[in-house]
């Protein structure tokens, strides 16, 4: 692992140790963050393939219907008996905050015409087919909704999860790694200094000592 | 308030007119980038495009993945489903996961 280019001084390794309990604190908390919203999004994508299954399931009757009608119907005729809609839907997108990531909620809103009788057109000109068809769509539409709401927040999810994960592996292999490495280093620098600064020192001592009481003369004497 | 868009070919997307969604038929690849350039534009917040429509262009559909609006989700055509909604899914998995614990044989 790579060394930070720092300087080996006391003050640095204050303001490291201050850093890595910081990386240290901040790693433990995103993985809770990737854990949770892991859990969170796997039950999201389950309930969204369930129900994507269902709402093409439910087109597919719809459309075999639509067929069925616009076999036994002149295009024309199909098409103007549904170009001006009894009802309108609009939509109403509030968010919702799972784990600070922001993801829609749609609610729909039918204006116009309510109950049952959705059919825009008169039964006199038109086949019975049709009448399944709207009826089997009418039913599809929650669905559709539901699925665009799940298909998004498991978008929104897996990018935000994604960038967890990055965030996570960052401080785990590489910013902690790193401040540990130059932490290590400085502190055995400092040692080292502190070591040579008491050898420097006794070194002196005996110099000095020398210098006042002359025990190496003394010494020669004596023999 | 927002709106829904429904974008496919005519056959498919007629009845969809007759709930109330508003539907934007569509013929080539071209037609298709343009329009749902336009409609997002317009603020739809939730665009339906059916399978075979979206087959060609999923770079652009891919680019609105992340973005809070548009949803633009896809649905199968008149003509069968071809799984990409499917595959989208997956996709949302292999990204999160880093592979599809999910996959179920089919």
């Amino acid at each position: 692992m790579a060394r930070l280019n720092v300087n080996p001084t006391r003050m640095v390794l204050t303001t490291l140790k201050k850093k890595l309990r910081t990386a240290r604190r901040g790693h433990k908390l995103l993985k809770d963050k990737r854990d949770e919203l892991m859990k969170k999004f796997l039950a999201i994508v389950k309930e969204n393939r369930s129900e994507r299954e269902l709402v093409e399931k439910l087109l597919k009757d719809v459309y075999s219907r639509f067929i069925m009608a616009k076999a036994l119907m002149s295009d024309t005729h199909l098409e103007e008996a549904l170009i001006f809609p009894k009802q309108k839907v609009t939509l109403k997108a509030s968010s919702k905050n799972i784990m600070s990531v922001e993801v829609p909620v749609f609610e729909f809103y039918t204006e116009g015409q309510t109950g049952d009788d959705i059919f825009p057109y008169g039964f006199s000109s038109t086949s019975g087919e049709l009448d399944g068809a709207m009826i089997a769509l009418q039913k599809a539409t929650p669905h559709l909704l539901k699925l665009a709401e799940l298909e998004k927040t498991a978008q929104l999810m897996a990018d935000e999860i994604e960038k967890t994960r990055r965030r996570v592996n960052a401080l785990e292999y590489v910013m902690i790694p790193n401040l540990e490495e130059t932490i290590k280093y400085i502190v055995m620098k400092l040692d080292e200094n502190e070591r040579g600064n008491l050898t420097r020192l006794m070194k002196v001592k005996d110099m000095m000592l020398e210098e006042a009481h002359h025990y190496k003369e003394r010494m020669a004497q004596q023999q | 308030m927002h709106k829904i868009a429904v974008v496919g070919d005519k056959d498919s997307i007629l009845g969809f007119k007759a709930i109330g969604f508003d539907i934007y038929p569509t013929g080539e690849k071209e037609e298709t980038v343009s329009l749902l350039e336009s409609l997002v534009a317009e603020g739809y917040a939730l665009i339906y495009i059916t399978e075979d429509k979206a087959y060609g262009i999923m770079d652009e559909i891919s680019r609105y993945r992340n973005s809070y609006f548009p949803a633009i989700i896809l649905i199968p055509g008149s003509t069968g489903s071809l799984g990409l909604g499917k595959k989208f899914v997956k996709e949302s998995i292999e990204k999160a996961v880093g592979a599809d614990i999910l996959a179920q044989d089919d």
